[in-house]
């Protein structure tokens, strides 16, 4: 390590994002040389609770993985399930499913703008767009009952139906959102400030976003085509035209930063809308469970023998879930894997050679699952003295930066 | 990464038994249909033999960068396995298939060769498999914990099967 550079610990709590990770930044003056990554302080060994319940329990555990995601995980493990054991799912659920999930989506993006302009010191954009978030989060509490964690999904279908006052309902939300979109469109990707905070900020490039592997938004704004919806249609996408989003349609070129991911996750909430609409239209009649019986179900789970994957495009990228079923009340394997573990290394590149005040949108901008700065170490490399930076300091540099650029 | 050829997964099968031959133990293609149109995706699953896994993922390399989801492992008392989910082809509707890679390592001394230099992206879920499983891969080049404290114990492997949880932290009978 040379004499300029000193060593920035990040974490492991802050509260602005939802789990604890820990950054230990290389910096030289301004400029960040390198980044270690230490996740791991909120494991919850999920997987090896999962050994001890059956299958229908892990549906509700694996809900319980990410609180935004919670449509998303347990459509995962269910799609797993039915492949391990050759349950067929009847239509309306695969459309039902799909709403859910899509409305899962609208909300986390929103959620997720919100958290950006923060992190540039826009409290009144993350205010606003928060309460434009507010009404598919209403309409998500009417179809499911819940506003997160809607326990919607079972195995071979879904739980609840969606009436004909519900499907209205909906309509009445698409309407408000595409009333709604042009202003999201001209705040996050028409204001001048925004453009100067995030453009040519934490790039990633294509080729660092195929070896890194990475997923989901991150990927695709590096302009990686790659999206589960599109690569391999499942449920109800197989029957709608679903095209991965990519930057060049917004701008004409990628770029790979932070502003890209924005535009991404911006037209995202309008293909949503569509997304959405095209399933009302064409939602089949019929059953929404092929067994509803569960103790008949669990019956049938326990004598089923084989090994499935199961995969949805969530919010942040694909989740996966691997299940191995051996003839028992409880999955021989359970892996669940959520989209941030593969977008952590991303943030290598990201980072690197990046402003210390770039730190929070750039940690923020592949919409973490884990990550959070509760306050920042300074070690001095000589002296080894510790100097402590609030978060709240931390986001004073960043809303400073946006100031200097106003100016 | 340019695709040179789409490859139907019964084709991807043929050109992995050709170019591994008798290094495949076991192979599967499973089908499962989609939507009302009742469109088929596919899932592979192949086992491979330990010596040749290395190998089997650079064929993967000449005909599209593939993108690693994550490997599942288990224990099942005897072996340690493990299950590289891979995807290929994605880009285009219709056109990816999930390869699944399969690999049975020995539970005394597990270890396999690791595939980081090919596909950075693998590091993460290659470290986890070894705290977590006991797994030495050759040649990753972090060692350190992800998950787990710097300061677990090294001989401790909390998904093996025999784990019931650090003996100091279960509570005392009173």
């Amino acid at each position: 390590m040379s004499k300029s550079t000193y060593k920035v610990p990040i974490g492991p709590i802050h509260p602005s994002l939802e789990e604890p990770m820990t950054f230990n930044f290389e910096i030289s003056g301004e400029r960040i040389q390198a980044v270690d990554l230490a996740p791991g302080d909120n494991h919850r060994g999920i997987e090896f609770m999962g050994r001890n319940r059956n299958i229908v329990q892990i549906i509700y555990l694996a809900e319980r993985i990410c609180g935004i995601c919670s449509a998303s995980h347990p459509f995962a493990f269910c799609r797993a399930v039915e492949n391990a054991a050759g349950i067929e799912v009847p239509p309306r659920a695969e459309y039902i499913r799909v709403i859910i999930s899509e409305l899962e989506r609208i909300h986390s993006h929103i959620l997720w703008a919100g958290v950006a302009a923060h992190e540039l010191g826009f409290d009144s954009v993350l205010y606003l767009s928060w309460k434009v978030r507010e009404e598919v989060m209403d309409l998500l509490e009417l179809l499911t009952g819940n506003r997160v964690n809607y326990g919607m999904f079972m195995v071979g279908g879904v739980r609840r139906d969606i009436t004909e006052q519900q499907i209205a309902r909906i309509r009445k939300t698409l309407q408000y959102y595409k009333d709604v979109y042009q202003k999201l469109e001209d705040v996050f990707l028409k204001d001048p400030t925004i453009a100067l905070r995030t453009k040519n900020v934490g790039r990633l490039t294509y080729e660092e976003a195929l070896n890194l592997a990475s997923v989901g938004p991150t990927a695709r704004a590096s302009g990686v085509k790659k999206d589960v919806r599109q690569d391999q249609p499942y449920s109800a996408y197989a029957d709608l035209e679903v095209r991965a989003i990519t930057p060049d349609i917004y701008s004409g070129k990628v770029n790979g930063d932070v502003f890209d991911r924005i535009i991404v996750r911006v037209l995202e909430i309008l293909q949503s809308v569509q997304i959405i609409e095209q399933c009302l239209d064409t939602l089949p009649e019929g059953e929404i469970l092929s067994e509803p019986k569960i103790a008949k179900l669990l019956g049938t789970l326990k004598k089923a023998k084989g090994e499935g994957v199961g995969r949805h495009e969530a919010p942040r990228g694909e989740v996966i879930h691997y299940v191995k079923l051996n003839e028992s009340d409880s999955p021989e394997v359970w892996k669940a894997r959520a989209p941030t573990y593969n977008n952590l290394m991303s943030w290598v590149p990201m980072l690197q050679n990046q402003e210390v005040a770039d730190i929070p949108i750039v940690i923020a901008s592949i919409d973490p699952c884990i990550g959070c700065m509760d306050r920042v170490t300074l070690v001095d490399s000589h002296t080894y003295t510790k100097q402590i930076l609030t978060r709240a300091e931390l986001r004073k540099l960043s809303i400073e930066k946006t100031r200097r650029i106003l100016r | 990464m340019i695709i040179m050829e789409y490859y139907s997964a019964k084709d991807l099968l043929a050109y992995l038994q050709e170019n591994l031959t008798e290094n495949i133990i076991h192979s599967e293609l499973t089908s499962r249909k989609a939507g009302v149109k009742q469109e088929e995706f596919y899932n592979l699953w192949v086992e491979v033999k330990r010596e040749k896994f290395k190998e089997a993922v650079k064929l993967l390399m000449k005909l599209q960068y593939p993108h690693i989801a994550i490997i599942a492992g288990s224990d099942n008392g005897k072996t340690i396995d493990l299950v590289y989910l891979f995807s290929l082809f994605y880009g285009d509707r219709f056109k990816e298939i999930s390869l699944n890679l399969k690999v049975s390592l020995d539970r005394e001394k597990p270890s396999l060769e690791s595939i980081t230099d090919l596909i950075p992206g693998a590091q993460t879920t290659e470290r986890e498999i070894k705290e977590m499983l006991g797994v030495e891969f050759i040649g990753l080049p972090d060692m350190h914990n992800i998950f787990l404290p710097e300061d677990f114990p090294k001989d401790i492997f909390p998904l093996r099967k025999n784990q019931e949880g650090l003996e100091e932290l279960l509570p005392k009978e009173s």
